[in-house]
């Protein structure tokens, strides 16, 4: 496995991207440079020095030290809406595909018609009802991601469920939450991953568009896409403000889309 | 195995393709700036040899200016419009009984003069001889009666002026160049009415052909693309805004971005543009700026705890920095303001105004003198399409934390601004800009307690006495006299913050000149000129 890892670009380049993440994640934890909300209007938009690693920004506040605490909020929405997605879909997902029948028609229909909106359009709603904030922002990227769970789950369930070795297990009596917890889980622990993987970029990509138009994050909690969105009107006179947390939104989101592409061919049965 | 030894290398060529491409922007990018850069050192003494030739050469009556226009007209017809943008515009092609200057007082234009009659009720206006709508009549008492009637609805139709059509009770023409408008009471903001656009009896095309009498003629107007206007050779109303160029056109153009790159390719000649763009043009164009007759203002609620507390607002007042907000915020281009009105409004403005001057300590202390000696948490619930003001916002966070108030800010969207602050006043604090138009009470009146948007529940029997007087009184130095007491007695009650006036900021290209700005949205474009 570690072998086969180490051949493959996407996970290598995917894993270096995240390590690079997680690092600056870790260290944001422990201490940043500055205070990343200390306002110094005297020192605005310095360029990037020693002082200021990435400059300051129109505030004068240390763009690196936002950066970093703007991990944190990625992190914070990205785990938050994949936990809510993920629990809630494997819940309906596994109900409809062990059940099957008319419990699963109400709740694939229930999943479709979600569907039918865009889940950026959705989360806009969500967000309008319960009022903007971080919590509120995971929360409505998580329900966003429910159908998309629920359809891996229900897939997965429906194939394995017919298996030899599970109707062996059932006719030796086992019980329902021992048959999904020993028997089924572990056979649909790679799509799972995989679409958490997947569903973790999405969410870091939903939460800078909420951002960027005001509805996510809240000022003066730095976030990447409400820098991006700052920086735009300073586009012509200071480039690199909008350059920086542009590039962090591009990594992270592709160093979790090659992690998922390296994972889903690294777990693949069927390839082998 | 081979096949995912392909993919990998398939994405391996795609990871380095998108390096590339952003490699290669990003040297576009230095490319770009360097080319910026260039023209500073080689063009200006290229443009000053051009220009004087180019001036010989052509005219100013064969100059085309190019102005940008933020937003579609809503209608071409001055009664039928409602939007700023659009008057901006057709106030060159229209022309009112009087007109304003750029400190927003009342100049003759149709009429040569007026009298208000001692009882306050009736306005008698004498009309130049000799002004003629564009298509040769001429315009006389009739067109102006035929202009009042129809917005005040005097003639039985609906009302196009609701204002108007609760005040003005009839109109008169003794003669041919004189009117006489009687009003249902003592009204003094009645002057800003005197501007409206008068049109020429019983044409009725004014929405797709408009005819007035002002300095330029309206040539044509292409949907989602421009507005044509041309010199008008015959002008004659007011006598120093005589056209000199000869085409104008009013470009639509809504995103700053596309404002900026046909600037700088010499497409546009005139556009209003963003403090740090300003910054950015540089040298190749002259930036005109001034107070917009706007006042940013940090509006408490007086209703709820603990802004009821007269010492907590003084204290708000006292920590907040302006100084900073205007450098921080606007890039130094906005006018510090003290009370309710804004400098743009000169004769009204009280320049003179016992103020809170920045000091922490003295905050602290009122603070403890309310109860408040740690501080309160303090939500300024901001609109999130206004970025100046979640700007401004995030430097008052700063400011009030060195008093212990604990800010926390809220961004909703517009609509729900309007419902939930401006309509049912469930808020503490928020961030908003007003603008006025060209009567002062426009913006003192909203704090009166009988006015249904005073959101700032601010209510006091004392300032409704001084604001209904001063609405009454046509005399304009008494009442400018009253409308300042009205500024120092909010600033004394610290009724709000009151911030700044940002400016309004215009790029004009080096070979123009005159650009002048005006209280209210004006391009006017007789004040321009070809530098010679």
């Amino acid at each position: 496995m570690i072998k086969k890892a180490g051949r493959n670009t996407n996970f290598k380049v995917g894993a270096i991207l995240l390590c690079l993440f997680l690092i600056l994640l870790i260290l944001s934890l422990i201490c940043t440079p500055y205070d990343p909300n200390k306002m110094n209007t005297q020192a605005k938009f310095q360029p990037p020095s020693f002082q200021h690693l990435l400059g300051t920004d129109n505030f004068g506040r240390d763009i690196f030290s936002r950066v970093m605490k703007g991990a944190q909020t990625v992190c914070f929405v990205g785990f938050t809406s994949v936990a809510i997605g993920l629990a809630a879909g494997f819940i309906l997902g596994a109900v409809s595909g062990y059940l099957g029948g008319p419990a699963d028609e109400v709740i694939m229909r229930l999943m479709d018609a979600q569907m039918a909106f865009p889940g950026i359009i959705l989360a806009l709603v969500l967000i309008t009802l319960i009022g903007p904030g971080s919590v509120s922002t995971a929360l409505a990227l998580g329900v966003t991601a429910v159908p998309r769970f629920c359809r891996i789950t229900r897939a997965c369930f429906m194939q394995i469920k017919e298996l030899d070795y599970i109707k062996a297990a059932k006719s030796r009596g086992a019980s329902v939450p021992r048959l999904i917890a020993c028997h089924i889980l572990p056979n649909m622990l790679s799509p799972l991953i995989v679409t958490a993987t997947l569903a973790f970029s999405t969410a870091i990509l939903a939460e800078a568009g909420l951002s960027y138009l005001g509805l996510g994050i809240q000022p003066p909690q730095p976030s990447w896409g409400k820098m991006l969105f700052e920086a735009q009107a300073y586009l012509l006179t200071n480039p690199w403000y909008a350059f920086i947390p542009g590039c962090m939104i591009t990594l992270t989101v592709l160093g979790f889309n090659l992690l998922g592409d390296g994972l889903r061919d690294l777990t693949d049965t069927k390839t082998l | 195995m081979k096949t995912r030894k392909e993919r990998n290398m398939k994405n391996f060529k795609r990871i380095i393709a998108v390096a590339l491409v952003g490699i290669l922007s990003l040297s576009a990018g230095c490319a770009a700036t360097q080319k910026e850069a260039a023209p500073e050192n080689s063009v200006p003494p290229v443009t000053e040899s051009a220009s004087p030739s180019a001036a010989q050469s052509t005219p100013a009556s064969d100059v085309t200016v190019r102005v940008a226009l933020g937003s579609e007209p809503d209608n071409l017809d001055p009664m039928l419009s409602a939007a700023t943008d659009t008057a901006a515009v057709m106030m060159n092609v229209y022309e009112g009984l009087m007109g304003f200057d750029q400190k927003g007082d009342f100049i003759p234009a149709i009429a040569q003069s007026y009298t208000a009659a001692p009882d306050g009720l009736s306005y008698t206006f004498t009309l130049k001889k000799g002004v003629k709508f564009h298509d040769g009549k001429d315009c006389t008492a009739k067109d102006v009666k035929y202009t009042y009637e129809k917005l005040a609805g005097l003639t039985g139709e609906k009302p196009l002026n609701s204002t108007l059509s609760q005040e003005l009770v009839k109109v008169e023409t003794p003669d041919d160049y004189t009117v006489v408008l009687t009003l249902k009471q003592r009204d003094a903001g009645f002057m800003s009415k005197t501007i409206l656009s008068i049109e020429e009896e019983g044409y009725a095309d004014n929405s797709t052909k408009p005819i007035g009498t002002g300095p330029y003629k309206f040539v044509e107007y292409i949907q989602g693309q421009k507005i044509v206007l041309e010199k008008n050779e015959n002008y004659s109303t007011i006598a120093e805004r005589k056209p000199t160029i000869g085409k104008v056109e009013f470009v639509i153009m809504t995103d700053e971005n596309a404002k900026l790159m046909a600037l700088k390719s010499g497409n546009l000649d005139i556009a209003g543009v963003s403090a740090p763009n300003a910054a950015a043009l540089g040298d190749d164009f002259s930036i005109v700026q001034g107070p917009q007759n706007m006042v940013q203002v940090l509006a408490l609620n007086n209703a709820v705890k603990p802004l009821d507390n007269l010492k907590v607002r003084q204290a708000i007042n006292y920590a907040v920095n302006k100084d900073e907000i205007i450098g921080a915020v606007v890039d130094g281009k906005g006018t510090k303001v003290e009370s309710f009105l804004s400098p743009s409004m000169a004769t009204y403005y009280n320049d003179n105004i016992a103020a809170y001057k920045t000091d922490i300590e003295k905050a602290k202390s009122l603070l403890k003198e309310a109860g408040y000696e740690k501080g309160f948490d303090l939500t300024i619930t901001v609109p999130s399409n206004y970025q100046t003001h979640i700007d401004t916002a995030q430097v008052i966070k700063d400011q009030l934390a060195q008093v212990g108030i604990n800010v926390n800010i809220q961004l909703i969207e517009w609509a729900q601004w309007l419902d939930g602050v401006y309509t049912k006043r469930d808020y503490q604090s928020t961030i908003i800009g007003h603008s006025g138009k060209l009567d002062p009470q426009d913006f003192l009146n909203r704090f009166t307690s009988t006015y249904d948007k005073n959101y700032f529940n601010f209510t006091n029997p004392d300032y409704d006495k001084l604001v209904t007087e001063a609405a009454a009184t046509t005399d304009i130095s008494q009442r400018a006299a009253l409308y300042k007491q009205c500024q120092q007695f909010l600033v004394d009650q610290a009724a709000s913050v009151f911030i700044q006036d940002p400016h309004i900021i215009f790029a004009v290209s080096k070979k123009l000149d005159g650009l002048q700005i005006y209280p209210v949205t004006f391009f006017n474009m007789s004040d321009i000129h070809v530098k010679s």
